[in-house]
């Protein structure tokens, strides 16, 4: 909780920053429905990421899956099919995904950084495969990633209404309950009777639901799919997101509410790095540095209070 | 150590505590949980300094900087828990950072390596070749290899926390067998235990420290008739009260029908058919020594490694318990021995500890806080749990009252049969007490209680009928009037039943 205040705190002033310098433009209409837009994209899959960590896993295929579905909507599309029909198709078959990963990690005590790196190359792999190495483009299916409802655009109504029923999976059901509880000593949660195994394929589901979603709005979004190069690295930005807004690797810890000011944040400090004229080479360096310094101060103050309280 | 004083904010661990030690001497300590004794040898060991107080060795003053330094003064602290790297060898152990070098090269020199071990593991007997990996002894032997680490530095001042708790008799004996061989060696020793009538047999003198203050001391009774009344001295030092009866009241024998009918189950790490009824309101106490298989066959019976084979009735009803869920479905709950790492979840609240076997029950899928909340004031009400509040992490609750808030998860699910195992390990005997006095009161309530057991007085002042086990199979049942010491090791031993 103290982190998120923290980490709202760090928006908040980040927020100022850039509107101290380049007041105009960061907050000018057009930005923040930008913002927004980002946010929205970047904020589906994060949860996903976010829910994975806090079960004490981890989710390396979120990127790949998104560019695997966005390759077969866009190719079964191609193919006459209704485009959100084979969105509705296909995005709830990624459910099988997430049993798969929960699968294997029960099943055959793979770690999940093997279970999901594997299924990471093999999809990528896939959606090179089938589509020949070529990008495949869909046109008329841009209003899921580029319409507004009440100005607000279409991406982050999504993230909303996910992050409403995730918010309240996590705090109102007792499967929230034994997710925090399987991330932070999944032992002794089998020895309550509580089948972890259950707990673990739902956390996996969701994320790779979550990414299928993502994929389908970013098709949406850019009407195209470059199957080598489409959502690459996004489980790392994901995984940034719920780290920055509270979650701890070690699992059991952070919130739906904190990777999403988590995902803010990162967008945020991207939109200032632009507007702020830095050449967009140094973006990665610059986030990188924020992330860092980010955990690092949250480590130091955590190893601060337990020995305070070990004393 | 001369008025020794150490406070963390919010408390004074140490309240201006002296302790001489003589050379060749065992010196025993004792307290309860959270009396200082642990905070008194970190000190010593160099964990961390004292506030106020001096040390002084043969007279000389030292102020002890850290861990290094106080090896060098000749003092060795083995901890409850083991320091070894379970991937390396015995010799490679006891010499893990100070490996004999080849030169000025940083190549370990194996060849002395190896016969400094030969020598150390001859002097205090380790049976175990000196190549074997640590992961593969059994706790008695990792004790030993702990020791000869110690000794390899030449140790003059050997601490002991709690060496014994989880070592067979046999083992323990084996470990008193080396430490009287130190002592004639002139290496002074401090003994931590809450065992006491090891203390008695082992200590030349036991210094009781309480609340972080020095409560007495006493010395080894001249007599052996004078035993008993200086382990009662000893209690009545450490809670600073009477503790008239240590074990609550037998239960009234009755002729009660089984709750659990177990026939003929084999398990995984076992070795024959295991076959007892569980009556209601009795408690059945299962001994034998370390590894002889009741861990892992009251596992089997509670689902977490599914017995092999046999059947299991509950209330003349066959069921088939195949994982944990089916076994509270039944109607058993389970307190494991690894408190730490199965009975309870350190980093979560004493209430979401206490629910955690039954929220699914009370109004699924949702959380019913409410109901939640109810039930976990009552527990921590009627098993008197210290916490400052039901949002407390279980890790800063002392060991007594983890392990009754893995107890109380229990209660919450209203089981008919609890399985216990080592109910008591590490738990200072104020606490003891009072689990033991809950435990019959479950009983005396109608529930069946199993409870697997490896101290003896446990055994002998709680259980009603006993069920022995050597190797994997049980050896025997004894009923009330069949239990003593010698039966209960007859069987454990391997001797055949009456």
């Amino acid at each position: 909780m103290k982190k998120l205040l923290g980490m709202t705190s760090l928006l908040a002033l980040l927020i100022v920053a850039i509107s101290a310098f380049e007041g105009q433009a960061f907050l000018s209409l057009g930005n923040m429905h930008n913002l927004l837009q980002r946010v929205g994209m970047m904020g589906i899959f994060a949860m996903g990421a976010g829910i994975v960590i806090m079960s004490g896993g981890i989710d390396l295929s979120i990127g790949s899956v998104m560019a695997f579905i966005g390759i077969v909507v866009a190719l079964l599309a191609g193919d006459h099919w209704n485009p959100w029909l084979a969105a509705a198709l296909v995005v709830p078959g990624c459910t099988l995904l997430g049993l798969w990963h929960a699968f294997v990690i029960d099943r055959f005590k793979l770690q999940p950084f093997l279970a999901t790196l594997t299924t990471l190359l093999l999809l990528r792999g896939l959606a090179r495969g089938i589509s020949g190495g070529q990008a495949v483009h869909l046109k008329g299916f841009g209003v899921l990633g580029n319409d507004s409802w009440l100005w607000i655009p279409i991406p982050f109504w999504i993230l909303i209404g996910i992050a409403l029923v995730l918010g309240f999976l996590m705090n109102f059901t007792v499967y929230g309950r034994y997710l925090y509880a399987i991330g932070r000593n999944e032992d002794a949660v089998r020895y309550s009777g509580i089948k972890v195994n259950r707990i673990r394929m739902l956390a996996y589901a969701i994320s790779a639901v979550l990414a299928g979603i993502a994929g389908v709005v970013e098709l949406s979004y850019v009407s195209e799919v470059q199957p080598a190069s489409a959502a690459l690295m996004y489980e790392m930005w994901g995984i940034a997101a719920a780290v920055l807004g509270g979650c701890s690797l070690r699992g059991g810890e952070g919130s739906v509410l904190g990777v999403i000011v988590g995902v803010s944040l990162i967008t945020v400090m991207h939109n200032g790095i632009n507007l702020l004229g830095v050449n967009t080479e140094w973006e990665f360096a610059v986030i990188g540095v924020v992330i860092l310094g980010g955990v690092i101060a949250d480590a130091a103050y955590k190893l601060r209070a337990a020995k305070r309280v070990k004393a | 150590m001369r008025q020794m004083t150490k406070r963390f904010p919010g408390v004074l661990a140490l309240n201006s505590v002296d302790l001489d030690l003589y050379e060749g001497e065992i010196l025993g300590l004792i307290g309860e949980n959270g009396a200082g004794k642990s905070t008194l040898m970190r000190i010593l060991g160099g964990d961390y300094p004292a506030d106020e107080g001096e040390i002084l060795f043969g007279g000389e003053q030292a102020r002890i900087t850290d861990v290094q330094h106080s090896i060098a003064l000749g003092v060795s602290v083995i901890y409850q828990e083991l320091n070894l790297a379970p991937n390396l060898d015995i010799a490679s152990n006891i010499f893990l950072g100070r490996e004999p070098r080849l030169g000025a090269l940083a190549i370990v020199d194996k060849k002395q390596l190896y016969a400094r071990a030969q020598e150390l593991a001859r002097r205090i007997g380790i049976s175990a070749s000196i190549t074997t990996l640590v992961e593969k002894l059994s706790p008695g032997e990792q004790q030993l290899v702990e020791i000869a680490k110690a000794l390899s530095v030449d140790c003059r001042i050997l601490v002991l926390d709690e060496p014994t708790s989880s070592l067979s008799p046999a083992e323990a004996a084996k470990l008193f067998e080396v430490m009287r061989g130190l002592k004639r060696a002139g290496v002074a020793m401090i003994y931590i235990s809450h065992r006491l009538a090891e203390v008695q047999e082992m200590c030349d003198r036991v210094i009781v420290l309480r609340d972080g203050e020095r409560a007495g001391e006493i010395s080894r009774p001249r007599h052996a008739e004078l035993v008993s009344a200086s382990t009662e001295e000893m209690v009545r030092l450490m809670v600073g009260r009477d503790i008239s009866r240590f074990f609550p009241e037998h239960g009234r024998e009755r002729e009660a029908e089984a709750v659990m009918s177990v026939r003929d189950v084999t398990y995984p790490g076992g070795k024959g058919a295991v076959s007892f009824d569980l009556r209601s309101g009795e408690i059945l106490g299962m001994a034998g020594l370390v590894g002889a298989g009741r861990t892992e066959l009251v596992q089997a019976l509670f689902g977490i490694e599914p017995k092999i084979s046999g059947e299991v009735s509950i209330r003349g009803e066959k069921v088939e318990i195949r994982n944990p869920a089916d076994a509270i479905a039944a109607g058993m709950g389970l307190v494991p021995e690894d408190r730490k790492a199965l009975g309870v979840v350190l980093e979560m609240p004493v209430v979401e500890n206490i629910s955690l076997s039954s929220i699914g029950t009370y109004n699924p899928p949702f959380l019913d806080k409410t109901r939640e909340t109810r039930t976990a004031t009552e527990l921590v009400d009627k098993l008197d749990i210290k916490t400052p509040s039901l949002a407390q992490l279980v890790q800063f609750l002392s060991g007594g009252n983890q392990q009754k808030v893995a107890l109380a998860k229990w209660l919450a699910t209203n089981p008919r049969i609890l399985i216990l195992d080592e109910p008591t390990r590490g738990i200072d005997v104020g606490s003891k007490s009072e689990i033991y006095k809950l435990i019959r009161a479950l009983a005396d309530d109608g529930m069946g209680v199993i409870m697997v057991s490896s101290e003896m007085e446990e055994i002998m002042g709680l259980a009603d009928r006993v069920l022995v086990m050597h190797e994997g199979r049980c050896t025997g049942i004894l009923d009330r009037h069949e239990i003593s010491e010698e039966s209960i090791m007859h069987l454990a031993t391997g001797g055949t039943g009456n």
